[in-house]
């Protein structure tokens, strides 16, 4: 059965193709970077990895049912203070959280165990709230995840005991999540992403998306389908979110909020939210872009105006051009694969022909 | 209990409610015709509040201040409209949803770029901050200020929907768009002017809110934004009686959760607010007051 099927996909290699096309080139920018050893080139690299790993979490909810997973910040932010407390050293954690839990003081796991544990922690929550939630379509969806993102946001503000409430919640140590971890997470999650997106649940998610009401004739079951996939996009939400706090070392409850919304969502739009490889293009250019846009604004500030905040302006008007413009991204629904490029390729040479 | 802890209680009730019932109002306006959560809403009233500023550093009169700060509310309505959401008609709610948010985004780094990113002091007249002594207790001459302003613009408002050819043009336009239209509704005209009678009321918040808090900041708009839209998911998306029961009914659940939370746990009233909205979502999506809801749910 399973043979029939690879068959009938065109042979395993062009299923294979766009995770591997993807994952080269995220390795081999990887390596040159490493091998360059600038550590601000390679800080650039290592927080984008991350970031990536976000947006595809993002994508694979978001860009998969249709609906505006506004709370998934809210997993990521879960994700970041449970591996954080899993991987610190008991002496640290009482040494900088005397309010916390002593429960809590006492585990001390090793990073990737954290890492996983941070995931479960996220899935878990996201399978305890979420199930009501997911019977709910369009603006009122909308503002269900809205209200969802600001009772997890108030939570990890506020409850000292756990996250240090409104203060800073430091991890002290290393930077754990080095290039080496966040290239081989970005490798991992695209994979896993890309599966996702061609397995079956996520066949029935995008079927749901595009036409929720045939999805349902058709004997879908929609809000299982839409709740397992949500668990799934929060497990890696909160696996991002371990990473970014073993990158960054210390973390606040404000840092997975509306800010860190919209740059994932920038991303997913631009690149284009639908497929694995827009989710991929548009963290790789909006990091580069913000990066330059970030590099002119001392510039600035130096000339006496004052431009702090104005990377955002650009990055918000641009998604708002592609918005009108192209509203599916980059990538619309295609995937980077040998014959997407090729198709591209004879379209372009048709076009030319017929114009001469 | 004593009578004087009841009647300060109302009075704050009523107070509070009617600044909320305004802001939800100027966000169920636009709701109701276009099906746009304008995430920009807040932007508007902080936008007002700096207008309010710019005009007390020129030293105009108070009134000529208040004014403006209301006519720079609707100006700003209306050409958020004509600028960033008219290309946007009749696209997905989603890609709507997204430039809302966006226009939200870049209006408040725009004030912390061209204006500045740390708070600015508001002088108001004295009589915003003047208190007086009522039925025993003395209480801010605001409060008394805001419920009566919020009763008259009500009455303004049910009059201009219910008797002016513009009010029920609007009404119809948001009972179904389509039939308004082929009934010969101008879809611009009714479209712009949601907006310019919500930023209108996004002028009348921005006196109160910012009497309230005494200074203007980039962020401002989130709270009043936030505020609205638990009045509104409450009361009920599609209808304005039900924006201003929401907004009552918020100040008095807020009121009663202050005076009821142990200390400990009054940090997290915004938690509790919001489980509630999403409870309301989930069990009642219609709100209390039902308007011409188009239900969108399967399961």
């Amino acid at each position: 059965m399973a043979k029939n099927r690879i068959k009938n996909n065109h042979g395993i290699s062009s299923k294979l193709s766009t995770p591997i096309m993807l994952s080269v080139i995220l390795v081999l920018v990887g390596y040159f970077i490493w091998w360059l050893n600038i550590p601000f080139v390679q800080d650039i690299y290592t927080s984008a990895a991350i970031t990536l790993v976000m947006v595809l979490g993002f994508q694979i909810f978001n860009g998969n049912s249709g609906i505006l997973s506004w709370s998934y910040v809210g997993f990521v932010g879960i994700g970041a203070f449970s591996s954080a407390i899993f991987s610190m050293t008991p002496q640290m954690k009482s040494m900088q959280m005397p309010e916390m839990y002593p429960f809590l003081v006492n585990i001390h796991v090793p990073f990737v165990v954290a890492l996983i544990l941070g995931a479960i922690v996220a899935a878990i929550i996201a399978a305890v709230v979420a199930w009501p939630m997911m019977k709910i379509s369009d603006d009122a969806g909308a503002i269900t995840q809205f209200a969802l993102l600001i009772v997890i946001h108030v939570i990890l503000a506020q409850w000292s005991k756990v996250t240090n409430g409104p203060r800073t919640f430091t991890l002290g140590g290393q930077t754990l999540t080095t290039i080496w971890v966040a290239m081989i997470s970005g490798v991992v999650v695209l994979f896993i992403a890309y599966f996702f997106k061609e397995s079956s649940l996520g066949l029935k998610l995008r079927a749901t998306r595009d036409d929720r009401y045939a999805a349902c004739s058709s004997g879908i079951d929609m809000v299982k389908t839409r709740y397992l996939s949500y668990i799934f996009s929060a497990a890696i939400g909160g696996f991002a979110g371990g990473l970014y706090s073993h990158y960054i070392l210390s973390i606040n409850a404000s840092a997975f909020y509306m800010t860190l919304l919209f740059n994932l969502l920038s991303m997913a739009v631009i690149g284009g939210k639908m497929s694995v490889s827009g989710a991929f293009f548009g963290t790789i250019l909006l990091t580069l872009a913000r990066q330059g846009l970030r590099q002119i604004e001392p510039v600035l500030t130096n000339m006496g105006v004052n431009a702090s905040g104005s990377t955002e302006i650009i990055v918000a008007v641009l998604m708002i051009v592609f918005l009108v413009f192209r509203a599916n991204g980059i990538m619309d629904r295609y995937e980077l694969s040998p014959s997407s490029l090729k198709s591209l390729f004879s379209r372009k040479k048709k076009a030319e022909k017929k114009s001469a | 209990m004593s009578l004087s802890i009841v009647i300060e209680f109302i009075i704050n009730v009523l107070s509070m409610g009617s600044l909320y019932a305004l802001i939800a109002l100027g966000l169920v306006i636009v709701y109701g015709i276009c099906k746009l959560i304008n995430f920009a809403y807040g932007e508007y009233i902080t936008a007002a509040a700096y207008l309010l500023v710019f005009c007390a550093g020129l030293s105009l009169p108070w009134w000529v201040a208040f004014v403006l700060a209301i006519l720079g509310g609707a100006l700003i309505g209306f050409l958020s409209e004509l600028i960033a959401y008219r290309p946007f008609r009749g696209r997905s709610l989603d890609a709507l949803l997204v430039t809302s948010f966006g226009i939200s985004i870049i209006l408040q780094r725009v004030f912390q770029v061209f204006i500045s990113p740390r708070p600015k002091a508001v002088n108001l007249p004295a009589f915003m901050s003047a208190t007086i002594s009522l039925f025993g207790i003395t209480t801010p001459l605001r409060n008394i200020i805001v419920i009566i302003t919020t009763a008259v613009l009500l009455l303004v408002l049910l009059y201009i929907m219910q008797k002016t050819p513009l009010g029920i043009a609007m009404r119809a336009a948001a009972e179904n768009f389509t039939t308004a239209r082929l009934m010969g509704v101008n879809a611009n005209l009714v479209i712009s002017t949601a907006f310019i009678i919500s930023g209108f009321l996004a002028g009348f918040v921005c006196l109160f809110w910012v009497a309230r808090t005494g200074s203007v900041e980039p962020t401002l708009g989130a709270s009043p934004l936030l505020i609205g839209f638990i009045a509104v998911v409450v009361g009920g998306m599609n209808s304005l009686p039900g924006a201003v029961v929401g907004g009552y009914l918020y100040a008095l659940v807020a009121n009663v959760l202050s005076l009821a939370l142990p200390t400990s746990l009054l940090s997290y009233r915004d938690a509790i607010m919001f489980v509630i909205v999403i409870c309301f979502l989930v069990l009642k999506p219609e709100g209390l007051i039902r308007g011409n809801y188009q239900e969108e749910r399967v399961g």
